[in-house]
């Protein structure tokens, strides 16, 4: 965990104070909607279809357990007794009335919580691994960069008013769980010959309505320049950036327009003048926020203990164990996902009750840390593996131990229609069909891994241009329909779907996706080609054919 | 942001000028006596552009109450019952078409 200092608690008290003012204001009519629109978005609020949304940063997606606890609060007294994990490590309340909103940001200030960075354009809540600083085989923690970045873009003066929002992510795995290839920019930790930390650094990645994969711009930028060459893309960005055009704004599109070698000779030209500058970080700098980032005090102990042993003849427990918990860079401790995807649920989110008990079991099992990550499931980072049987049964009274990360119920869905004001289509109900449909954890077993990704309209909120399967909500005189991709990714081999075909009635997407499963079994060279290698395979004519045969 | 005002008016039948409250962000309506109200049945009917308009420019003077003024369609009903003319606002008028994590 990492521990704030005194100054970071003086700012976000002083910023839930003012916004209280500001708030007062509204309320009197002093200020106008208009005047003051800006100013609820700079704290995470935003207006949908029949309510205000609080959207709430989790810096890296670590939450301790009182963190935890205070949000079950918050959704508790002000909202309506659950939240919404979102896929940038937030969480959104969705009921939350204007005149509550001060004492609801108050409450969660008391343990180090705030909205800064969640909207708006400026630099966003900059995300990473959920399991960072535990999987095994990472560079070194993420976590440090972006806290270290948090504080350098935290009310950045320059770059509060970009042309348009900015994403950034880092990961120090070969496998990517922080889909930085479709961030503005992603930043992959390495280490160079000489064995110092640097970073590849990828820019203009996105999705939105002109998705567009992040390529590299620069294969190694020294951990000591990191501040100043993302200051120089952002400058370079917010002078060219296209304020003009809503739609045009972000960098994937100055980034698509000027070539990236041309934007890459910018942001060399600005770096030159930036680089020797006071945000060059010296050695002692990365040292203290190094040593701010407390680690648990792990005990020896077997990776093979008598629990785990005697629990493996219960089949149920195997099955859950072999899908939701992975290996730790200590030995005797293992990662545990706790799956938001329950059969016939909304992904993603959690009752109060449950944030509750989640925090009682990260102070029981983790060490008092809880994890966010980005396909809307939270973990426990630190779990002795002795204890993984006591924790899966807790977990499975509490309906956190659906067997299905990473399956094809494990789907990734937007708010969509049943509250978005940008919606086109509904989306929770639709990831709420196809887990009925394909309840069954063996068949799903067998499918392997599988991800639906589903966005209620084009700003890709739900990530369905990289799904394994996206489903792309439209309107068509008034109805729902639903535009079908396949063959995307989100991981280090990043690639946007495929549309099969003309868009298809709300009724119809889940027989949809079971033609479009039924041809991959049929299709698959061996039980182990997963869907994405199948379509990558054979392209998508198989797919297509089999879909618009009949319809 | 282009204001209410500046944009195009174009309605193809019934239509009822729908905002948010501001205080605690609530769906409500225009009604016919220069306030807000939650019940559609009690909103302001409007049949022509320039009736829309005006009901439109009325409501977007009244910010303090509340926000985003726009014109949505409706039906109405032989029996006069007022119903939502789309999705969206059926949506709006009747919330989330799940069932809550906690039962509201
Ligand atoms: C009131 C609800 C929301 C509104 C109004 C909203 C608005 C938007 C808009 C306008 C975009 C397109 C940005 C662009 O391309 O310039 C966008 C993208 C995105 N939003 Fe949301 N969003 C909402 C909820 C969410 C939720 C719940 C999530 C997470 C589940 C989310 C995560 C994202 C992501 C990951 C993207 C695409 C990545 C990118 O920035 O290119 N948003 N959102
Ligand atoms: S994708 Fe569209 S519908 Fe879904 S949350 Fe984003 S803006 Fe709303």
């Amino acid at each position: 965990m990492y521990a704030y200092d005194e100054m970071d608690r003086t700012l976000v008290n002083e910023r839930v104070s003012e916004f209280r003012d500001q708030v007062k204001r509204r309320l009197s009519g002093e200020l106008t909607e208009d005047e003051f629109k800006m100013l609820r978005l700079m704290n995470g609020v935003y207006l949908q279809l029949h309510a205000y949304m609080l959207r709430v940063a989790i810096p890296y997606g670590t939450l301790s357990a009182p963190q935890l606890r205070k949000m079950a609060h918050v959704a508790r007294k002000y909202d309506r007794g659950y939240g919404h994990f979102t896929t940038r490590q937030n969480i959104q309340f969705n009921w939350i009335k204007l005149s509550d909103l001060p004492d609801a940001l108050e409450d969660l200030a008391s343990v180090g919580i705030h909205a800064m960075q969640t909207s708006g354009n400026c630099v966003r809540n900059v995300t990473t691994d959920q399991w960072a600083g535990v999987a095994p085989g990472e560079v070194e923690d993420p976590r440090i960069w972006a806290e270290l970045l948090r504080q350098y873009s935290t009310m950045h003066p320059e770059f509060t008013y970009l042309p348009r929002k900015f994403k950034i992510a880092i990961t120090a795995s070969d496998h990517d769980r922080a889909a930085i290839k479709v961030h503005d920019i992603g930043l992959r930790i390495l280490n160079n010959e000489a064995g110092e930390t640097g970073f590849e650094v990828l820019v203009g990645g996105g999705l939105g309505r002109t998705p567009f994969i992040g390529k590299v711009i620069k294969p190694f930028v020294h951990g000591r320049d990191i501040l100043s060459y993302v200051e120089s893309i952002l400058r370079v960005y917010n002078q060219y950036g296209r304020r003009d055009n809503i739609y045009k704004a972000r960098i994937k599109i100055l980034v698509h327009e000027l070539g990236i070698e041309k934007f890459a000779a910018e942001v060399e030209e600005e770096w030159q003048v930036t680089r020797e500058s006071a945000l060059q970080l010296d050695d002692e700098v990365v040292a203290d926020i190094r040593a701010r980032f407390r680690y648990p005090g792990y005990e020896a102990l077997s990776d093979t203990p008598d629990e785990l042993t005697a629990a493996s003849a219960d089949p149920q427990f195997t099955r859950w164990l072999k899908n939701s918990v992975a290996a730790h860079q200590q030995k005797g401790y293992a990662i545990v996902t706790l799956s938001l995807k329950p059969i016939g649920g909304p992904p993603g989110d959690a009752t109060a009750e449950q944030m509750d008990a989640i925090a009682d079991l990260a102070e029981k099992y983790s060490f008092g840390e809880i994890r966010v990550g980005h396909e809307q499931n939270l973990a426990l980072p630190n779990v002795a593996k002795r204890d993984l049987p006591a924790l899966w049964r807790q977990l499975d009274k509490l309906g956190l131990a659906t067997p299905n990360v990473n399956l094809i119920t494990d789907i990734i869905a937007c708010p969509g229609l049943d509250y978005c004001s940008l919606a086109n289509a509904r989306a929770i109900p639709i990831a709420q069909e196809l887990t009925r449909r394909f309840a069954n954890h063996d068949l799903a077993d067998m499918i392997g891994r599988l991800h639906i990704n589903i966005s209620g309209c084009i700003n890709a909120c739900g990530h369905h241009h990289v799904g394994h399967i996206g489903i792309l909500g439209v309107e068509k005189n008034g109805e729902e329909f639903y535009q079908i991709t396949i063959g995307g990714r989100a991981d280090e081999g990043a690639v946007v779907g495929t549309l099969i075909g003309p868009a298809v009635p709300y009724d119809d997407v889940a027989n949809v996706i079971e033609d479009i499963v039924e041809s991959y079994l049929a299709l698959r060279a061996r039980p182990d080609e997963l869907f994405v290698q199948t379509v990558e395979r054979l392209g998508v004519e198989p797919f297509k054919e089999r879909v618009y045969a009949t319809r | 942001m282009t204001s209410p005002l500046q944009q195009k008016i174009k309605i193809t039948g019934p239509s009822v000028v729908t905002a948010n409250r501001t205080w605690d962000g609530i769906v409500v309506y225009r009604d016919g006596k220069r306030g807000w109200t939650p019940d559609l049945a009690d909103a302001a009917i409007v049949r022509t552009a320039d009736d829309a308009r005006a009901l439109l420019a009325e409501s977007a003077a009244d910010d303090v109450v509340a926000i985003g003024p726009y014109i949505a369609p409706v039906i109405v009903k032989d029996d006069g019952a007022i119903e939502p003319g789309n999705l969206r606002e059926r949506i709006r008028r009747k919330g989330v078409t799940i069932d809550l994590p906690i039962p509201a």
